[in-house]
């Protein structure tokens, strides 16, 4: 194996990449970037299935509040949106821990990662969410109501497995989308993929290796959840008729 | 666009009441001495931005047709490169595409003696034409899929009757194909075009002097954090309004 990295003249390229090398901090951004990924896209759909439903059968202020939200968040850059949510948060974490008494507290960075992104991805969710349910037969969350399900025995039984089969592309794309923002959080400071990647490639001035590298694990995220999303879509469906023709 | 009547609702009237508010405890409280100290330097960067953005999502959308193209009806040597072109181009954060270019090229290039002679090398001394070049990919590879879609999505009967015509392949393309594909993803495009404005503010991270950047060091010198960054998101949604409004204009007409 080693005889043959050097043949191609990339033995130097993979003693840079490997475990006691750089390619351990990579990996631990990596997972850091992983955890914020999935930290944001559930924080996301929580927000997104309030917002949802909030924007169907809300009041009308709550319907425009949503409008609100779900406009501003999606015509401002991420990257502002990062700055602006992580300022308000500190800045509020540290008035409550000033009021209790305490000094200023140093702020998770995994945590705010979540929090910025999950408000972002919020936005997005609740109108992929919204989209769904209202593609869900009306006939079917009547029929519900007329067994007697209350509300939220409806939502768990009817809407949500009903909606799932229109949900899951654009959660696919959302869990895209949340990936490939954790990269921005390299600007704040966070030690995710991108900026352990920067910071090796310029300590070692091997630029291209590692931005190669670490583009090479995002895309196997990418391909790796475009496998796991295109069985979660089957599952959604099961029970449907397929269009492609054939009996099953 | 909401019409006068619906707006005039009680709960909305006092909604606006309320954002007035806010908008006259923004303009008091906060601190916007800053502001004419640095309207040049917003200025500047303001155009550094609409620049970007132009340039990028035209050299992006003429590079995506022929993406678009090979994938929808192109032999397997032209389809298979170009699909993968936009995987990866959609399957890594474009921060890092923009970092791979900036910072891989541009420490790549020095070594080479005839590049530092020739005459692009002032250009490829900046950091401009490596974000243009980073934004257009970008673009060029979210849109050769857009156009995959809008090409194999013209009805065959009218390629088929351009055919009968006696037209040239390429006057077929021309006067009928690309239009019809065109006009049927607008809304996309439109759609697309806001995520590339949103995307402009990361060629700040190389140095780039834009809007965003702009911003970035009003915060640095001044240690105001808010105030700057809440008129950068009012600036980036006012573009946005006059793309959306610029793209439903292009739909209707």
């Amino acid at each position: 194996m080693t005889g043959l990295l050097e043949l191609l003249g990339l033995g130097a390229s993979a003693e840079l990449l490997s475990l006691s090398g750089w390619g351990g901090n990579l990996l631990r951004g990596l997972a850091n970037s992983l955890q914020i990924a999935f930290g944001a896209f559930g924080l996301g759909l929580v927000i997104g299935l309030f917002g949802a439903y909030g924007k169907l059968y809300g009041g009308k202020v709550t319907r425009d509040l949503l409008a609100i939200y779900t406009t501003v968040i999606r015509a401002v850059p991420e990257l502002v949106l990062i700055l602006i949510l992580y300022y308000v948060g500190s800045d509020i974490i540290n008035k409550i821990s000033e009021a209790m008494g305490g000094g200023r507290v140093e702020i998770n960075g995994v945590a705010a990662g979540i929090w910025v992104l999950g408000v972002v991805q919020g936005a997005y969710a609740t109108e992929v969410l919204r989209g769904a349910i209202k593609a869900v037969p009306v006939g079917q969350i009547e029929a519900a109501k007329s067994y007697g399900m209350p509300a939220f025995m409806t939502m768990r039984r009817v809407t949500i497995p009903a909606m799932m089969s229109f949900a899951v592309p654009g959660l696919a794309n959302l869990w895209l989308i949340a990936t490939k923002d954790t990269a921005l959080l390299a600007v704040v400071g966070f030690n995710e993929l991108t900026l352990e990647t920067r910071q090796a490639a310029s300590s070692t001035r091997a630029y291209f290796t590692f931005f190669l590298a670490a583009g090479f694990l995002y895309l196997m995220v990418t391909l790796c959840s475009g496998v796991v999303f295109a069985r979660v879509e089957k599952w959604a469906r099961r029970g449907q008729p397929s269009l492609k023709g054939g009996a099953r | 666009m909401i019409s006068l009547k619906e707006l005039m609702q009680p709960h909305r009237i006092v909604m606006m009441l309320v954002f007035a508010g806010i908008v006259i405890w923004c303009a008091f409280a906060l601190r916007w001495d800053w502001v004419p100290k640095y309207a040049p330097l917003a200025l500047e960067g303001l155009w550094t931005t609409i620049w970007i953005l132009v340039v990028s999502t035209f050299l992006g959308f003429l590079l995506a047709v022929p993406l678009g193209l090979a994938q929808a009806v192109g032999p397997w040597y032209l389809s298979i490169p170009a699909r993968t072109f936009c995987t990866i181009i959609r399957g890594t954060p474009l921060l890092l595409q923009i970092w791979l270019l900036y910072y891989g090229l541009g420490s790549l290039f020095p070594q080479f003696p005839w590049i530092r002679s020739s005459e692009l090398w002032p250009y490829l001394r900046q950091a401009w034409p490596y974000a243009v070049l980073a934004l257009t990919l970008s673009y060029a590879g979210y849109e050769g899929e857009v156009m995959r879609g809008a090409f194999s999505g013209v009805a065959k009967g009218q390629l088929e009757a351009a055919k009968s015509f006696g037209m040239p392949r390429f006057t077929i393309f021309r006067r009928i194909w690309l239009p019809q594909a065109v006009r049927n993803v607008l809304p996309t495009l439109g759609g697309e075009t806001i995520l590339q404005l949103k995307a402009t503010p990361l060629v700040a991270t190389i140095t780039v002097m834009e809007i965003y950047a702009v911003s970035s060091r009003v915060r640095a010198d001044t240690f105001i954090v808010y105030e700057p960054l809440l008129l950068l998101a009012l600036v980036y949604m006012a573009i946005a309004g006059v793309i959306a409004l610029a793209f439903r204009r292009l739909e209707k007409g």
